[in-house]
C-alpha cells in the first residue's frame, strides 16, 4: 500500500494495464519521452516502449480515429486528450464512429477505447484549459463516461475502463491531481463501472456530485454536520449510464436532494438528474431539488474562476433552503 | 535562394478511351484472358447498381449512391487487395465489397434500412461505409499500427473521394502514415464532382495526388476509367506497403455517371455535355472493345454474362425483399456488449411493440 495522488494513481493503473495486456497501447499528444503536459504517462515509455507509448501527432481526431482503428483490430487503446477544451475536434469521431461501431455492424465490431482527458477549473490554468462539458458525451448513445474524484477511485475506475468492451470517455478532475495523497493498493483490481458510490452516509439530505466538486461537497457536509444537518453523500463516478436506483433509494429515505456540478447549469448532467427525480421520486420528496452550478457563462479566465465555481458556502446554502421546507 | 525540395507526380494509363494498348502492357495483362475476372467484376458492379437505382426509384430501397462510371477504379482495387487486407469505404465502392466478399443481399439491406447488411457473413474485418468525409483515413492509419505492432503483412486501403481530400481527417491519416511508415494505400476516387463542387472549386492544387508530398509519402495519379491500369499501380502499392516499403496515395481519375445520390438532381449543376463527353470514355466498354479485338471474348459470352449475372442480382434482390425487418427491441442489442441496466426498462417497453408485430 502507497499514499497516492490522483496523478499517481492514473500512471500506476495504466502501468498496470500495459504490464497485464500486450493488446494495451497508449497513444497521446507529448505523453512518451515528455511523460504528458501533467506527467500523468511519466516513466512508461522508458518501461513499455516507444511502440506502446506513442508519441502522435498534433491532431486530436487523429488520435481519436486510430484509436478507433486499432480497437477494431482487438487492440486496447487508451488515447490522452492533452485538455478536455480539446477534445472536440475529436467529437465527430466519437459521436460517429466510436460510439456506434458495434450497432452499425450489429457486433461485427467493437471499440473498446478509453479517451482519458483531464477537465474543470479551479488551477489558473489558461483560457480553454477549465470547462466541464461531460453532459454532452453523457448525450451520445453507445459511450461510458466515467469520473473518478479520488486517487484509488482514479485506479480503479481506470482499469475497469480499460478493460471495459466498448468505449469509455474517462475524465479526470485536474484540479484532485495532486490535491490529495491516498492509500492505493497497486493489486489490479478495478472498481465497478455503471454504478454510484455513497462515500457517506446520512438520513437528512442527499447531496449528488462527481469530480473535483465531491471535495466542496464534503466540505459543505462537515459544516452542515455542525448545524446538525446529516447529509448523505452520493459520487456519481459513472455519470452515463446513470445508477439511478442509489440515487431514488437514498432520497427515498432523505426526501430531499442537492446535485452539486461544476459545469454550466443549463442541460448541465445535473438536469438528468432531477429530470429522473421528477419522475420516479416525486412522492417521496419534502422539498424541490435543487441544483448548485456554475453559470450559464463562457467559463471565466481565472481572476474570476471561483467565482464561477460552485463553494461549499454556496453549497451550504443549497441544503439550508432544502432543508427548510418543512 | 536555394530550391529545397521539389516533386513530380506520374500517371498510368494502358488502354485509352478506344480500347488501344498505349505503350507496353504490365505482366499480369500479357495474356487478355487473364483480364477476363476483372472485366466480370466490372459488370456485376454495374448490374448491381442498375438494379438498386431501380429498387429506390420504385421505393423498396432508401437513397443509395450510384458507383456507374467508377467501375474500373472499383474492381481494380477490389481484385488488387488480399483477404487479410482491409478496406475502410466511403459510401460508393459496392464492387469493392462485392470483391471482398460482401453479399448483393447484404448491401441491398443496408441501404435499404437495415443495419445487418454491415454485419458480413464472410469477411471479418472491413469497416463499413463511412458517411461521415474521411473519417474513415484515420481509422485505416489506426489498423494499420495494429499490423505494424503485431508484425502482420496486411495493409489498410482507406477509399475516399475528390471532396474528402480537403479535410483535416484526410490530411492526419495521411500525415500519420508517413510518420510511423503505416502499411497504408491511400485510394483517392476523384469522379470530378463532391455532390455540387466540381474538382476545380475544391483544391487549387494540380493534381490531388500530389497532396501526399505534403505528408512525405508517395503519391500518383492513374486513370482510373482503365481497369489495368489500376489493378497494376493498386498491386504494386499494396507489396510495397506489405513488405515495409510505406504508404502510398493513389489518386484515380474518373467520372460519377449518375447524381450524387438518388436524392439529387445533377442536372442543377452540370451539363449534359459534359455527361455525354464522359460516357466515351467508360471503363466496361473500353475493356470490352480491348478484349474482342484481342479474340478473347464475344458477344455470345457478354450476353451469357450479363444474362448470368442478372439472374443472380434479382435472386439477390428477392433474397433482400423477403428479409422482415428486425424485432423493435434489437435497436438495443448491439448497443453495448452487454446492455447496461439504465436501458433494460426502455428496450422492454420495445418487446411490447415485438409482440405486436411492429418491426
Amino acid at each position: 500500500m502507497a499514499e497516492l495522488t490522483l496523478l499517481d494513481a492514473v500512471n500506476q493503473a495504466l502501468a498496470h494495464a500495459l504490464a497485464a495486456d500486450e493488446n494495451v497501447v497508449l497513444l497521446g499528444e507529448d505523453i512518451g519521452v515528455n511523460g504528458g503536459v501533467f506527467r500523468a504517462t511519466d516513466g512508461l515509455q522508458d518501461r513499455f516502449g516507444v511502440d506502446r507509448v506513442i508519441d502522435t501527432p498534433l491532431a486530436e481526431s487523429l488520435i481519436a480515429g486510430m484509436s478507433i482503428g486499432m480497437a477494431a483490430q482487438g487492440l486496447r487503446p487508451v488515447a490522452e486528450i492533452q485538455f478536455m477544451g480539446f477534445i472536440y475536434p475529436a467529437m465527430d469521431q466519437i459521436l460517429n464512429h466510436a460510439s456506434r461501431l458495434r450497432t452499425r455492424t450489429r457486433g461485427r465490431l467493437s471499440c473498446p477505447l478509453v479517451m482519458r482527458a483531464p477537465f474543470g477549473g479551479g488551477i489558473h490554468a489558461p483560457e480553454h484549459h477549465s470547462e466541464s462539458t461531460e453532459s454532452m458525451f453523457a448525450h451520445i448513445p453507445g459511450l461510458r463516461v466515467v469520473i473518478p474524484s479520488s486517487p484509488a477511485r482514479a485506479y480503479g475506475l481506470l482499469l475497469a475502463s480499460i478493460r471495459d468492451p466498448d468505449p469509455v470517455i474517462f475524465l479526470e478532475p485536474k484540479r484532485v491531481y495532486r490535491m490529495l495523497k491516498q492509500e492505493v493498493t497497486d493489486n489490479g483490481e478495478a472498481l465497478p463501472l455503471d454504478v454510484c458510490f455513497t462515500v457517506r452516509q446520512g438520513g437528512d439530505i442527499t447531496v449528488v456530485s462527481w469530480g473535483a466538486m465531491m471535495h466542496e461537497v464534503m466540505l459543505a457536509a462537515e459544516q452542515m454536520e455542525g448545524e446538525g444537518v446529516d447529509c448523505e453523500i452520493i459520487d456519481v463516478a459513472s455519470i452515463k449510464p446513470l445508477d439511478m436506483e442509489t440515487i431514488l433509494e437514498s432520497v427515498g429515505r432523505t426526501g430531499r436532494c442537492v446535485i452539486v456540478h461544476e459545469a454550466a447549469r443549463t442541460a448541465g448532467f445535473g438536469a438528468e438528474i432531477a429530470a429522473n427525480l421528477a419522475e420516479r421520486g416525486l412522492m417521496s420528496l419534502f422539498a424541490p431539488v435543487a441544483r448548485v452550478t456554475g453559470y450559464d457563462t463562457v467559463m471565466p479566465l481565472h481572476q474570476l474562476e471561483q467565482v464561477y465555481m460552485p463553494s461549499p458556502e454556496t453549497i451550504c446554502a443549497a441544503i439550508r433552503k432544502t432543508m427548510a421546507y418543512a | 535562394m536555394t530550391r529545397v525540395a521539389s516533386f513530380e507526380i506520374n500517371f498510368t494509363r494502358y488502354l485509352d478511351a478506344n480500347g488501344d494498348v498505349i505503350g507496353k502492357m504490365p505482366e499480369f495483362a500479357r495474356d487478355p484472358a487473364d483480364l477476363i475476372p476483372l472485366y466480370r467484376d466490372m459488370v456485376l458492379t454495374r448490374l448491381f447498381d442498375n438494379q438498386a437505382v431501380n429498387l429506390q426509384r420504385t421505393g423498396r430501397l432508401g437513397t443509395y449512391a450510384s458507383s456507374e462510371g467508377q467501375e474500373a477504379s472499383i474492381a481494380g482495387i477490389g481484385r488488387a487487395m488480399r483477404c487479410e487486407d482491409v478496406l475502410f469505404p466511403t459510401y460508393r465502392e459496392h464492387g469493392i465489397y462485392l470483391a471482398r466478399g460482401v453479399t448483393m443481399t447484404e448491401m441491398l439491406l443496408y441501404w435499404g434500412g437495415n443495419e445487418s447488411g454491415m454485419n458480413f457473413a464472410n469477411v471479418k474485418d472491413d469497416f463499413p461505409v463511412s458517411i461521415p468525409i474521411a473519417t474513415q483515413v484515420t481509422h485505416a492509419a489506426g489498423a494499420a499500427y495494429a499490423f505494424l505492432y503485431r508484425k502482420q503483412a496486411r495493409v489498410a486501403v482507406p477509399v475516399c473521394g475528390d471532396g474528402a481530400t480537403s479535410k483535416g481527417d484526410f490530411y492526419e491519416g495521411l500525415n500519420a502514415s508517413g510518420v510511423w511508415n503505416l502499411p497504408c494505400v491511400f485510394a483517392v476516387i476523384n469522379n470530378q464532382w463532391a455532390i455540387s463542387l466540381p474538382r476545380s472549386r475544391q483544391s487549387a492544387c494540380e493534381t490531388l495526388a500530389q497532396k501526399a508530398i505534403a505528408a512525405g509519402i508517395r503519391g500518383e495519379q492513374v486513370d482510373g476509367n482503365d481497369v489495368i491500369a489500376v489493378y497494376d499501380r493498386f498491386l504494386a502499392a499494396l507489396d510495397q506497403a506489405r513488405s515495409g516499403g510505406g504508404p502510398t496515395l493513389i489518386e484515380l481519375l474518373t467520372y460519377r455517371m449518375r447524381d450524387h445520390t438518388t436524392a439529387d438532381d445533377a442536372s442543377r449543376y452540370r451539363s449534359d455535355d459534359e455527361v455525354v463527353r464522359q460516357r466515351a470514355l467508360d471503363p466496361i466498354k473500353r475493356l470490352k472493345t480491348y478484349l474482342i479485338g484481342q479474340g478473347a471474348w464475344d458477344d455470345r459470352q457478354d450476353e451469357a454474362l450479363h444474362t448470368g449475372f442478372q439472374a443472380e442480382v434479382d435472386a439477390s434482390v428477392k433474397e433482400y425483399l423477403d428479409t422482415p425487418a428486425r424485432a423493435p427491441h434489437t435497436i438495443f442489442d448491439c448497443l453495448y456488449e452487454t446492455l447496461p441496466r439504465a436501458y433494460v426498462g426502455q428496450m422492454d417497453t420495445l418487446r411490447v411493440r415485438d409482440e405486436a408485430g411492429d418491426g
